[in-house]
């Protein structure tokens, strides 16, 4: 009896010890995974810094302007004059298209057909 | 602790020996306890000898764990990676919409270790290629002197980066920058300022605000808590960008030398767009002037808030304002108008003669000095002092940008009547364009001091009040009267009812008197008249121009049509809906009956 127990308890501690190593090297490779993905998000974060910049730098008004008047012939833009302010109703939404009905078959009133 | 039993007792010895049992059985009956007793008495030894080893061995984990964190260096817990906190150190600033104005970008900057250099002459002779301002021979020799470090360029963009580094010497080594970066270059460069390297080292360098919001909010950018919300300034990056177009092209054509103008929400104080002319790249920030160079010949000049300038009639509004306001006159009032004025030796001119007398709506239309000067004479010295400082005239403007500060009043030192006359027409008194902004806003939104601001606010920020909103109602009048019929007539925009003041104020002399040919042209404006919305402040510095067989100086004829071509750009952008102004409230009462 008493011998069972010890073999168990041996077996235990050997057990717990195994955990306990695995657990340490499962944790280590955890933070180690946080390190690696932390240096990935900073590496982004600049990244989208250095392409919000970019886009900035390539949005300036003078170089909007610029392109507005390199491709006047195309796109015709000028500056907003007040001439442009419109009402709701002068806007032309598209017509709903109405469903036209032919054929129809009368289910309501089934017993009408026969 | 039990008394030891002997082995042999010897009363049992001698009792076993009388009746003839073997005295050696009792022996053999104690001996087995006295093996248990001693069994159990090792155990229990090595039980505490065991528990003392682990107490030992605890304490000396204990013991070794504290000497290595007291010899070992410290170490700051990362919460974030180490790029990330360089990428984001100075928080962005941004315009009222969310467009970027300033932010960070991560660059390269280039130190050369000479010992280590394998070829310093390949190496200076491929530098000089890749950066054309260094000279070959100068680097040669830096790079064959003594000196362990140098640094080669502060900053480097990664084209070069790689260029240099496909050089392939081990002496050149990079370290990593942030950089202050302006995406739009030269616009609101006078508010944004700029920025430089502070303290530097190999791996970082210390980014600080020089001028503008960036020296300003220096504690607000540079706090890592702050990092990722951004600076939001109450300016309009497309209607910015607008106005300094328009601006500029008003300064060439008018030939002028500077140029200026605020445009400013008259409820909120918001400064939606603020223009001086001429401007620089805050990216490559020119040099301060030399001392005792005229500062405003310097593109960093601003001369929005730095300049205090004489700004001649537009003062007359104020004027007529406190009148008004005290109850001296009313709009209809006759004033006497014949001239010139006498003061001493003094004498108060008007541009033309306007008859004997006019009304105090036709003093302002027509812009009568002598007219103004009676009110002036009426209202007195001490309240006329009292309702500028009211309006924030006396002090710099409450503008956050550094500059603002040194945009202090000049006032007179001793504010006699004289004093009070002429001021009561903008002369003898040098205020700012942004105090006159400002001023404007207050006789604009009905009445109340509005503290210019360069920040985003939301909702109305209404100070003290220094008119009463009746006054201000009739000033309004008088001031779209000035522009339907008086001498700003060029600053009629259709759909937007603007209200102005025109001011052309002779420059003063550095070593006394004025100038004959050099004017200071102002307009300023309110729109749509009947409910503002909006100031707008354009100032020209020297414009002259050539129209009707006439070399022409007046702001009439310059600063307004500018300020009207300014509105007619900016108006549409700001959302403003062009509308027909409302008709007077005594006609509709006529066609009802």
């Amino acid at each position: 009896m008493k011998s069972t127990l010890y073999v168990i308890t041996v077996l235990g501690v050997f057990g717990l010890a195994f955990w306990a190593y695995r657990e340490n090297y499962a944790t280590q490779q955890a933070l180690s995974e946080k390190q690696a993905l932390q240096g990935d998000i900073g590496a982004a974060q600049t990244r989208l810094n250095v392409l919000r910049a970019e886009w900035a730098y390539l949005n300036r008004p003078d170089r909007l302007w610029a392109l507005a008047e390199i491709n006047f012939d195309r796109l015709g833009l000028l500056p907003l004059k007040s001439d442009q302010f419109g009402r709701v109703e002068q806007v032309r939404f598209p017509r709903t298209r109405i469903l036209e009905f032919s054929n129809g078959v009368d289910v309501l009133n089934p017993g009408d057909g026969n | 602790m039990t008394v030891r039993t002997p082995l042999r007792p010897l009363a049992r010895i001698l009792s076993a020996r009388d009746n003839g049992d073997p005295p050696d059985a009792i022996e053999q009956k104690n001996i087995h306890p006295r093996y248990e007793e001693m069994r159990d008495r090792a155990r229990t030894e090595g039980r505490l000898l065991f528990l003392a080893v682990c107490f030992a061995c605890a304490y000396a984990v204990v013991g070794l764990r504290m000497g290595h964190l007291a010899t070992s260096a410290p170490l700051e817990p990362l919460a974030s990676p180490p790029g990330a906190v360089i990428a984001q150190q100075r928080a962005d600033i941004v315009d009222r919409n969310g467009n970027i104005l300033a932010t960070n970008l991560a660059t390269h900057s280039l130190y050369a270790q000479p010992p280590e250099l394998v070829d310093p002459a390949a190496a200076a002779k491929g530098l000089a290629q890749i950066f054309p301002d260094l000279d070959e021979s100068r680097l040669l020799e830096d790079l064959n002197g003594k000196r362990k470090f140098i640094w080669i360029k502060k900053r480097i963009s990664p084209e070069q980066r790689q260029a240099v580094h496909d050089l392939g010497d081990p002496g050149l080594l990079f370290g990593p920058r942030e950089m202050r970066l302006y995406p739009n270059g030269a616009l609101a460069a006078h508010v944004l300022g700029g920025a430089s390297f502070g303290k530097e080292g190999v791996n970082a360098a210390e980014v600080i605000g020089v001028a503008g919001v960036e020296k300003q909010f220096e504690g607000y950018l540079r706090d890592p808590a702050n990092s990722t919300n951004p600076l939001q300034l109450s300016l309009d990056l497309t209607v910015q960008a607008a106005a300094e177009r328009v601006l500029a092209g008003g300064m060439k054509i008018m030939n002028a030398k500077g140029a200026t103008s605020i445009l400013m929400d008259v409820h909120t104080g918001e400064v939606i767009s603020v223009v001086s002319l001429p401007d620089f790249d805050p990216n490559n920030r020119p040099r301060p002037p030399v001392p005792g160079d005229d500062p405003s010949v310097s593109p960093l000049f601003n001369r929005a808030v730095q300049g205090v300038y004489e700004l001649g009639s537009t003062f007359k509004t104020f004027t007529t304002a406190q009148a008004l306001d005290l109850g001296l006159v009313d709009p209809d009032t006759l004033i006497d108008t014949r001239g010139p004025l006498r003061w001493g030796k003094f004498k108060i001119r008007d541009f033309r003669n306007y008859g004997n007398q006019l009304s105090v709506t036709n003093v302002i239309v027509k812009s009568s000095n002598i007219g103004t000067a009676h009110l002036a004479r009426a209202i007195g010295a001490e309240r006329q002092r009292r309702f500028l400082a009211g309006l924030g005239m006396l002090a710099p403007t409450p503008f956050e940008i550094v500059e603002a500060q040194g945009g202090k009043p000049l006032v007179p030192d001793n504010w006699s009547e004289l004093s009070t006359m002429t001021i009561s027409y903008g002369h003898g008194i040098s205020i700012s364009p942004m105090h006159l902004a400002a001023g404007y806003a207050a006789i604009a939104n009905g009445g109340h001091y509005v503290s210019p601001t360069i920040l985003k606010q939301d909702g109305p920020q209404y100070g003290p009040r220094v008119i009463s909103k009746h006054t201000a109602k009739a000033l309004r009048q008088m001031l779209r009267k000035v522009v339907t019929e008086g001498t700003a007539s060029f600053g009629e925009v259709p759909g937007y009812a603007v209200g102005g003041k025109t001011g052309t104020a002779d420059k003063p002399k550095p070593d006394g008197g004025y100038y004959e040919d050099r004017v200071i042209a102002t307009f300023a404006s309110l729109f749509p008249a009947h409910d503002p919305k909006y100031v707008l402040i354009v100032m020209l510095d020297e414009p002259e121009i050539f129209a009707y067989d006439e070399l022409r100086r007046t702001a009439g004829w310059t600063a307004v049509p500018v300020g009207a071509e300014v509105i007619a750009r900016v108006a549409p952008l700001l959302g403003l809906r062009p509308r027909a102004e409302p008709e007077g409230l005594a006609a509709i009462h006529l066609t009802s009956n």
